[in-house]
């Protein structure tokens, strides 16, 4: 009582004692003096009630950008390259063995000979390097896979090393292929 | 009226020393942009967004951690990351930062005002808000693979021993801080996450595999032994490439696989 006293506080903690109980919850004070704006409003809810509200904003949540975003690396960007030029010389081979099986006259060599013997040169080797640059990286790039499968450059620098390899000999695959007659 | 002259008088004197010492300079502002991905789980509906931030490198940290902090203080309090212990050893701070998974308390700031950096979430994660994905069925991952010593026979006296050749095998895995970096960087992760462990869990399937000590390591193995699990990586060397530890999770998998193959 002595502290208080000489801290002046006595009639102040007088005063709050004997005023209404609502005055003195903050909770209450805060909220109403204040005039917080009418559509902020709580909810008491169970804690049993975390769950659901977690699973609806589970089913709500965005999926976070990947490829759009990834910066473009040797190491997807040629896995994805081998993946499409697998695909590619894949459908080619069974479009061209089911086309053959279907109409076996018209798909035999020799009349695949005479129709690529009448295009114009052009047309010819266009063809040859469309058809030899997948081939080269496909098949050289196996067997670079054939190397990691093997415990052989799995090192993010002889993955690198590697892939400019077969980067580079596939370029002059690719050219060899197209002029040989 | 006589003391309070008289302590004006000794703050004047205080204060005066001040006069001789050295002005700092003043740096020149550097302004450089952020473009941070944002959005809200209040507002569902609105899609998610990049919003540009601008702030003054020259004060500011090095790091892209104390840039995402200073505009958190400073700009906008709204903006919604995790972080911890910003050196590097807890992880929180995994991000998708110009491109690249890494985590932001140990990438550099590109000092080039002409270029924005551009910040995203780990890639092909659901997002909790902002730049905080939802880490659930990652952690669930590593749980399934049971990461602890399993031996039901330990020494009679003592701990378990190991020859420092046995030790060394451990040594580039132990130190995985299971970021997340190296999975969410991972197509194959991106597109069989439901299945495929990806690179850091069978990282450290690994490192329990290899450990000596560890005598479940047939059973650790026949858990892999299934088409998902393992043989969804695709050796594409994302995981080790973007670590942000330096560590090598594509090599541990091919240990892994050469195994299975010599069963």
């Amino acid at each position: 009582m002595m502290s208080t006293r000489s801290l002046g506080l006595g009639s102040a903690l007088r005063k709050a004692a004997f005023s209404p109980r609502i005055v003195r919850n903050q909770v209450i004070l805060r909220n109403t003096v204040a005039k917080r704006s009418a559509t902020t409003s709580t909810q008491s809810l169970p804690s049993s009630a975390a769950a659901e509200i977690l699973d609806k904003q589970r089913l709500l949540r965005p999926s976070s950008p990947h490829f759009t975003i990834y910066q473009p690396q040797l190491t997807w960007l040629g896995s994805i390259a081998n993946r499409v030029t697998g695909s590619g010389l894949s459908v080619l081979l069974y479009g061209f063995s089911i086309a053959y099986l279907v109409a076996p006259g018209t798909f035999d060599s020799a009349h695949v000979v005479e129709f690529v013997a009448g295009l114009p040169e052009v047309v010819k080797y266009a063809g040859k390097a469309i058809l030899a640059a997948p081939f080269a990286f496909h098949s050289l790039n196996g067997l670079r896979h054939l190397g990691w499968d093997m415990g052989k450059f799995v090192t993010v620098k002889g993955c690198y090393r590697t892939g400019y390899a077969v980067l580079g000999a596939t370029a002059i695959s690719t050219v060899v292929l197209t002029l040989m007659k | 009226m006589n003391t309070a002259l008289s302590r004006q008088a000794r703050r004047a004197f205080s204060s005066s020393a001040r006069r001789f010492q050295a002005v700092p300079t003043q740096k020149p502002v550097l302004e450089k942009e952020f473009k941070i991905y944002r959005w809200n789980p209040d507002e569902p509906a609105t899609k998610p967004t990049l919003q540009s931030y601008k702030i003054d490198l020259n004060q500011t940290g090095p790091m892209i951690l104390d840039a995402l902090i200073k505009i958190k203080n400073e700009v906008d309090p709204t903006l919604t990351f995790r972080r911890s212990c910003r050196e590097g050893i807890c992880g929180s701070c995994a991000m998708n930062i110009d491109g690249q998974n890494t985590l932001a308390c140990l990438c550099r700031i590109d000092r080039e005002p002409a270029k924005d950096t551009k910040i995203y979430p780990l890639p092909h994660m659901y997002i909790v808000k902002d730049l905080v994905p939802d880490l659930t069925l990652f952690y669930k991952q590593y749980k399934s693979i049971e990461p602890w010593l399993q031996n039901d026979n330990p020494p009679a006296e003592g701990e378990f021993l190991q020859s420092p050749e046995e030790r060394k095998k451990l040594d580039g895995m132990y130190e995985c801080i299971l970021c997340a970096c190296c999975s969410t960087s991972c197509p194959s992760y991106w597109w069989n996450q439901d299945e495929y462990l990806g690179p850091a869990t069978l990282m450290q399937a690994y490192r329990w595999i290899a450990d000596s000590r560890d005598a479940n390591g047939a059973e650790r193995k026949e858990r892999l032994q299934n088409e998902m699990s393992l043989y969804r990586c695709h050796t594409i060397f994302n995981c080790s490439r973007t670590c942000p530890k330096g560590l090598n999770p594509a090599a541990a998998i091919a240990h892994i696989k050469m195994e299975l193959a010599a069963d």
